[in-house]
């Protein structure tokens, strides 16, 4: 075993949408390096409310990075230090005695602060409502194997899929853009035969959605690369910027 | 004394050959006119695997769907953590499965505790799941020629678990929520994220509504339908740690039970054998190595009692590989009940590995030389980059060390062959129901049972009973909303109001550790009774210590998290009550007295071979137990066996 740590806290505490939020600094002691994140804060939490001080508000859920609930800005970096980790997923080890933490929500206009480290992120599920489908119903599909799809196509329409919809893209990008999560979700289905019928209808539906929304543009950063804790790549975004642009001009 | 009751359960199982049950079934439901679907509101809540697809499939059929969930977006449910694969009996690799067989792995599966003609419809619709989802564009893993590929799970010799790497669930999970949000965009479906159902309503005997709070402005709100389908997922948490998502509760099943519907053998719970130990007392959850993983592995403790060497130090002929010895034919693929106990068994004696004793190898080097470390890496990639994150070794190099943990749960509210509770009108989907799994489920069969709860099964029986049934107009301002608005917000209150010292994540771990202790891997009935009085010391407690911060009005995750635990401590006692009324052994459920020579389950057919419903009569009150006797005609009641 490891030695403990001994840590300052910079914790974002905002009470709701239209209050001012503000850092708190907590100090928290004998910290296990073998702790995730997030068992560092409910340790904080138990500590504040033996203080009479209401915990901090965090999305989480699965814990073990699949979910997409958790998302913290730690030390100015969208899930913490490590690459292709969620901060459910990140632990303590990976810090230092007598560190100092910053943590905050996540901060696009698109996801307005709910409270404390709670943003709003239905943005995204109304892109995927917006075209992010393939459109069957129940009872009509034809056998699983009717149409083989090539192995590394799949695995390609994987590598895609597997984007968990926490929005760090948006959080690392300077523009809040959100292409690399929807350039996720029509590569998957475009690479897929199941998903060409719609290919063109979907691509623009999701777009003009994602504008509405309010992100901004892509100026080509690679920051949400960076960011993403699923390892998605920005060649997703090439591909979106080509589907868009063949429908656009079909 | 709990009182007994027999013949007040119709399963409404139809009559004929197991073939044939279900198409006869369908053929003799009603129907509803497409224009008349229009007139029915109907209630999900939950949108998991089952609630997802529920309320896609409903919402296509032309139903007006609204759909609850507790995350903030339906596609965060639990069952987005499903790693290793569903089932399903497409006999693919041509090695012999079939539907029956898959039915007769299912039963014996479950040790004889589920309900064969509900097994056997499971199986039947199995392959339509995977054709549906390749159709949505889940992206199954691929064989070289563009075929889909399977793998082996405990409890069977046929491969028929169709997978997406190590993240099934979080693919077939998207692929209903885009369903779903399919049906959003068309406007027959009204999402309500951030909700989380606190009651249901019952009007003139059947199921009408629920009571709802708004987790971000804390309001209470009443929404009416026409049947409510409760779609919530497991309650494994009430053992504190498990493998289950942190929001994972029994609240919603908890509160249809107290409004009169059975709860079904609650004590059946799943300790999966592969999981990462637990490492200190502030460990917040437990996580799963898929037991897939169990195909490439092996497990394995040394000979030597309390041996500290490395791993890579013990040589070969000093490796116990116990399941290999003690069960040849199945090896390391024996169910999960059975490896789990295998676990347990060599760490009580001593054998255990890692700082506490209480870890097992599962070792990959074979499965290394033979196919390399590319192949090992395809299959297994995720769950090795998370065994690393979280130990901080490299099971590339080193045996993953592992222990068994909570991670489903066999009991849920009893339901019959139509999905319907007890309670006319509330229809229960997915892990919230008791129904196919028996005493033990069998891996790749959770996520299968899921979607064909929502996908295949529901879409029929729910329109037999709405077409069956005359139903009054209903408000939310209607007294028996009203009433459930006030009780919610008092129940609130009261938890605010203890102003106490302790904090709910204390009392829920002394919970946990009662429950692990005693109604976990093995039973005792002295355990179990000294169980049931710590549990209600526990809850007076909690009632008199707890301290929750905050207000009712405003998000309040505490006040969230109390509520939840305030079930849990009601409904603990449901279990152990269960636990120590069924004097036998069957799946997960070890009683020591009840063992055979070689420390194997010992069913008791005679006298048990029945599912357990629950009555509920008041907190702390002896519920009325009825039963629904099962009986066994296509698959022999037979000791299992896995040697
Ligand atoms: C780590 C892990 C791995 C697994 N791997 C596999 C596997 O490989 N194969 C397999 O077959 N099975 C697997 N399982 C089991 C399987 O994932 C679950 O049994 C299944 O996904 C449950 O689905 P569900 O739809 O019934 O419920 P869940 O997915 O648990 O969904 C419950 C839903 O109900 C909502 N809810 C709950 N309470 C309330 C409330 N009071 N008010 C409003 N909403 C509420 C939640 O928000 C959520 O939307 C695994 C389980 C775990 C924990
Ligand atoms: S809590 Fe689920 S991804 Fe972190």
């Amino acid at each position: 075993m490891s030695d403990t740590l001994n840590l300052t806290l910079k914790v974002w505490r905002q009470a709701g949408p239209d209050q001012p939020g503000e850092f708190r600094v907590y100090q928290l002691s004998d910290v296990s390096p073998d702790m995730s994140f997030l068992e560092m804060l409910d340790v904080l939490n138990e500590q504040l409310l033996a203080q009479g001080e209401e915990p901090v508000a965090f999305d989480h859920d699965c814990r073990e990075g699949i979910c997409g609930c958790c998302g913290l800005v730690i030390n100015g970096q969208p899930h913490g230090p490590l690459r292709e980790t969620t901060t459910c997923q990140l632990y303590m080890r990976h810090f230092k005695d007598g560190d100092t933490i910053v943590i905050e929500p996540w901060r696009a206009a698109a996801f307005p602060v709910v409270k404390d480290l709670i943003v709003d992120r239905t943005p995204l599920d109304r892109i995927i409502a917006a075209g992010g489908y393939v459109s069957v119903n129940t009872g009509q599909a034809p056998d699983g194997n009717a149409i083989p799809v090539p192995q590394e196509v799949a695995e390609k329409a994987l590598d895609a899929a597997a984007c968990i919809g926490c929005g760090a893209c948006v959080a690392a990008c300077k523009n809040a853009s959100a292409m690399l999560f929807v350039s996720a979700k029509v590569s998957h289905l475009a690479l897929l035969p199941q998903g060409h019928p719609e290919r063109k209808k979907r691509v623009l539906s999701m777009v003009s959605q994602m504008d509405a929304e309010g992100f901004g543009a892509c100026t080509n950063t690679y920051e949400c690369e960076a960011a993403c804790p699923e390892g998605v790549s920005i060649t997703n975004i090439a591909r979106l910027n080509r589907e868009y642009f063949k429908a656009l001009f079909a | 004394m709990v009182q007994v009751k027999e013949g007040t359960l119709d399963s409404k199982v139809p009559d004929g050959p197991i073939t044939e049950k279900w198409d006869r079934r369908r053929n003799e439901l009603k129907l509803i006119s497409p224009t008349n679907k229009r007139k029915f509101e109907i209630i999900v809540v939950g949108t998991g695997l089952a609630g997802a697809s529920a309320a896609a499939s409903l919402a296509e059929l032309g139903y007006n769907v609204k759909a609850f969930c507790i995350q903030d977006s339906p596609r965060r449910a639990h069952s987005i953590a499903a790693q290793g694969g569903i089932n399903a009996a497409k006999n693919y690799p041509n090695d012999g499965d079939s539907i029956w067989r898959l039915f007769y792995d299912t039963v014996k599966g479950g040790d004889f505790r589920s309900r064969e003609a509900n097994v056997y419809r499971l199986a039947q619709v199995s392959n339509h799941i995977i054709d549906h989802c390749v159709a949505q564009g889940v992206p199954f893993a691929r064989e070289y020629g563009g075929l889909l590929a399977n793998r082996t799970f405990g409890g069977a010799l046929v491969s028929r678990t169709f997978y997406c790497r190590g993240q099934t669930g979080q693919q077939l999970l998207l692929g209903a929520y885009s369903a779903l949000m399919r049906q959003v965009h068309l406007g027959k479906v009204t999402l309500y994220p951030r909700h989380e159902m606190l009651d249901l309503i019952v009007v003139n005997g059947t199921a009408r509504g629920i009571i709802t709070r708004d987790l971000i402005s804390g309001k209470l709100e009443a929404h009416t339908g026409h049947a409510v389908l409760l779609c919530t997922g497991g309650y494994g948490n009430v053992f504190y740690l498990s493998t289950n998502a942190k929001a994972s509760n029994v609240t919603a099943a908890w509160r249809c039970h107290k409004r009169g519907a059975f709860f079904a053998n609650p004590c059946f719970t799943q300790i999966h054998p592969t999981c990462i130990p637990v490492s200190g007392s502030y460990q917040s959850k437990l996580t799963l190595m898929s037991e897939s993983l169990r195909n490439d592995g092996r497990v394995w403790v040394p000979k030597k009692k309390g041996d500290t060497r490395h791993p890579n130090d013990i040589p070969e002929e000093e490796r116990d590989y116990y399941l290999e010895r003690r069960y040849p034919a199945y090896g390391n693929m024996v169910p999960r009940d059975v490896a789990s106990r295998a676990a347990k068994e060599r760490c009580d004696a001593g054998y255990g590995v890692g700082s506490t004793g209480m870890a097992v190898y599962l070792d990959f080097k074979d499965a290394l030389q033979r196919d390399g470390v590319d192949v090992i890496r395809s299959k297994y990639g995720n769950l090795f980059d998370m065994y690393l994150k979280i130990t901080n070794e490299n099971p590339y190099e080193v045996p993953m060390r592992i222990y068994p943990a909570v991670h489903y749960t066999m009991g849920g509210l009893w339901v019959d062959y139509h999905l319907q509770s007890t309670i006319p009108g509330l229809f229960v989907l997915g892990e919230a129901n008791f129904s196919d799994h028996g005493a033990n489920r069998l891996g790749a069969s959770a996520l299968m049972q899921g979607l064909a709860d929502g996908y295949f099964i529901i879409p029929y029986t729910l329109g037999d009973y709405l077409a069956a049934t005359t139903l009054e107009p209903v408000s939310p301002d209607d007294a028996a909303f009203q009433d459930g608005i006030k009780e919610a917000e008092g129940r609130l209150r009261k938890i605010l109001d203890v102003d106490g010292t302790e904090s709910t994540t204390s009392l829920h771990r002394q919970l946990g550790q009662i429950m692990w202790n005693h109604c976990g891997m093995a039973r005792t009935e002295q355990g179990l009774k000294e169980a049931r009085d710590q549990i209600r010391e526990l809850r007076e407690r909690f009632w008199t210590s707890v301290r929750v911060l905050g207000g009712p009005q405003t998000l309040n995750q505490s006040l969230e998290y109390a509520g939840r635990v305030a079930d849990f401590l009601e409904f603990a006692e449901l279990m152990v009550v269960d636990a120590l009324h069924r004097k036998e052994s069957c799946g997960c459920h070890f009683r020591e007295e009840y063992q055979t020579e070689d420390n194997e389950a010992l069913r008791d057919d005679e006298n048990f071979c029945y599912v357990a419903a629950w009555e509920f009569h008041g907190v702390g009150e002896d519920p009325t137990l009825h039963k629904e006797p099962l009986t066994f005609q296509e698959v022999p009641l037979t000791t299992r066996s896995y040697k």
